[in-house]
């Protein structure tokens, strides 16, 4: 029997990232990895709490943990790496002197040892990876120029996060490649964009974004894959600003890694929640219709609509 | 206004900043590598790796003042940098925490944000976007700087309209607890030889 996922949404998916929610349970689905809700979750305190006190943070992102635990299930699975990080660190602080018994008082239990936790991408590449992606493959992203970005926290702090190369990790790469599209080398997969300081410091954050958005253009990316809902918000939100500021004329899709494999296992758009994204990528996506038989099918209209928004973002 | 006397030096900080944050601060021999690597150096009134020194010189005031360790975006690059393997990122996490502790904190609309945010938490169980935004601007009395992002984001149905409420008052309880024990400093000894 395929194991079950406890399956950690996050605060974002309610809002900023419903698209994201719904193509990682597209995508899981299609790949047979079952997903059931951590019953009546709750925020894991965000860089909020973790910038606060650990012990708070620690707390607010385990009570989580002790949901999916006392439903039976072994790992959490997240969408958000932010989220992801925060539980990593609840785990990792419940063995720290400072922190750990504080924890243990402001949750008012203990943390769960054996539980593990992993982002939608890990699990993923570990349970279906390139050759799984292959096999369910329908609908190639043939000629689809793709930027993989991954942003800080994927793999980084490389002690907790135990996932791929800290500074040139390949995974999204990998996966995507299964579907035919052509991986680009992304030397800023891993930089900063800025995302928590978006609220607050508007002109850093348009520095940060607006060179990573640069370079995708510059390499010739059609779209950018991410897997992070702040990387993905802030970059597709951000790109007028951003373009503003340095004067350029840059509009790239910004896309979940989830809503790529999705179109290439030919599921429902609408699962995939396209049209929340803000830079419509239909106009890039009907380029691989084109060149497979898809294209005869793409509502011309849509089209048109679709070029209105991005040439208004271009402005 | 606050004077700070930037000469002073107190013994008993790097042994506090090391035992909240687990990392040997000691052990910094001022390499650069994590300055070298920090996309945020641009608008920082201290490099990190200054930070790091400062915080082995016992500098309590100029560290927990500055605007660094506000603006420190959290990335871990410098942590993946460090040849010591010090987790730069820990140490300029537990000195924004200190700061506010001490209300030494610089960044005044940072720490409003975190505020509102963590307000949100307690009183719904989960973050709720809209409501975070307008607490906020209010509590900062400016309008919020992305207000020309609101239309684009509504009409993405972007923003939900209701908050969600969760936890059955479980996370209301650790915000209790938490407040009434205070910061952690409170229980830690600091006994520096
Ligand atoms: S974690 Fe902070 S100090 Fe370290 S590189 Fe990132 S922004 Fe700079
Ligand atoms: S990288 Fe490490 S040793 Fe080098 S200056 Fe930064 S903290 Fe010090």
């Amino acid at each position: 029997m395929p194991k079950t996922y406890a399956y950690y949404p996050g605060c974002s998916s309610m809002g900023t990232s419903a698209e994201y929610d719904r193509s990682t349970r597209a995508v899981c689905r299609a790949c047979g990895i079952d997903l059931e809700d951590v019953h009546d979750w709750t925020c894991c305190g965000s860089t909020p709490a973790h910038v606060t006190d650990f012990g708070l943070s620690g707390a607010l992102a385990a009570r989580n943990l002790v949901q999916a635990k006392s439903a039976g299930r072994s790992e959490v699975l997240t969408p958000c790496p932010s989220c992801l990080k925060n539980m990593k660190a609840a785990q990792h602080h419940a063995h720290d002197p400072v922190w750990g018994p504080r924890i243990e008082r402001l949750l008012g239990r203990k943390v769960p040892e054996d539980m593990r936790c992993a982002s939608v991408l890990e699990i993923l590449f570990r349970e279906t990876g390139a050759e799984g992606v292959r096999a369910l493959v329908k609908k190639p992203l043939t000629g689809l120029k793709v930027a993989c970005y991954y942003g800080c926290l994927l793999t980084r702090p490389t002690a907790l996060m135990e996932f791929d190369e800290p500074e040139n990790p390949q995974s999204m790469e990998t996966l995507l490649a299964a579907t035919g599209a052509t991986v680009l080398d992304f030397p800023l997969k891993v930089e900063c964009c800025g995302a928590s300081l978006a609220v607050v410091r508007r002109d850093m954050v348009q520095q940060l974004s607006g060179r990573l958005l640069d370079t995708a253009c510059e390499l010739g990316a059609d779209v950018l894959s991410v897997a992070c809902p702040l990387c993905q918000m802030n970059l597709d939100l951000r790109q007028k600003q951003a373009a503003c500021r340095r004067q350029t004329k840059a509009a790239v899709p910004i896309m979940y890694v989830t809503q790529l494999l999705g179109l290439a296992f030919g599921l429902d758009e609408a699962d995939l929640g396209l049209g929340g994204l803000i830079v419509d990528p239909r106009p890039v996506l009907a380029g691989i219709g084109a060149r497979s038989e898809e294209a005869a099918d793409a509502p011309a209209g849509g089209q048109d609509d679709a070029k209105a928004v991005n040439s208004g973002r271009a402005e | 206004m606050k004077t700070l006397n930037l000469g002073e030096s107190d013994p008993r900080f790097i042994s506090e900043v090391e035992q909240r944050s687990g990392q040997k601060i000691s052990r910094c021999y001022q390499c650069g590598a994590c300055t070298g690597r920090c996309p945020n150096t641009f608008a920082y009134d201290l490099p990190v790796n200054r930070v790091m020194r400062l915080i082995q010189l016992g500098r309590r005031e100029e560290v927990l003042s500055c605007s660094a360790i506000w603006l420190c975006a959290a990335c871990q690059a410098c942590a993946v940098q460090c040849p010591n393997e010090i987790d730069v990122t820990r140490v300029m996490e537990t000195c924004r925490q200190m700061s506010a502790e001490a209300g030494l904190v610089s960044e005044r609309a940072i720490q409003v944000f975190v505020k509102s945010f963590l307000g949100s938490v307690k009183r719904n169980g989960r973050a709720f976007e809209p409501g975070l935004m307008a607490g906020y601007m209010f509590r900062t009395g400016r309008f919020f700087t992305d207000v020309d992002l609101a239309p684009v984001m509504l009409a993405k149905r972007k923003l939900a309209f209701k908050p969600h409420k969760a936890g059955n008052g479980e996370v209301a309880d650790i915000f209790r607890r938490y407040e009434e024990e205070g910061p952690v400093s409170c229980n830690l000894e600091s006994d520096h030889a």
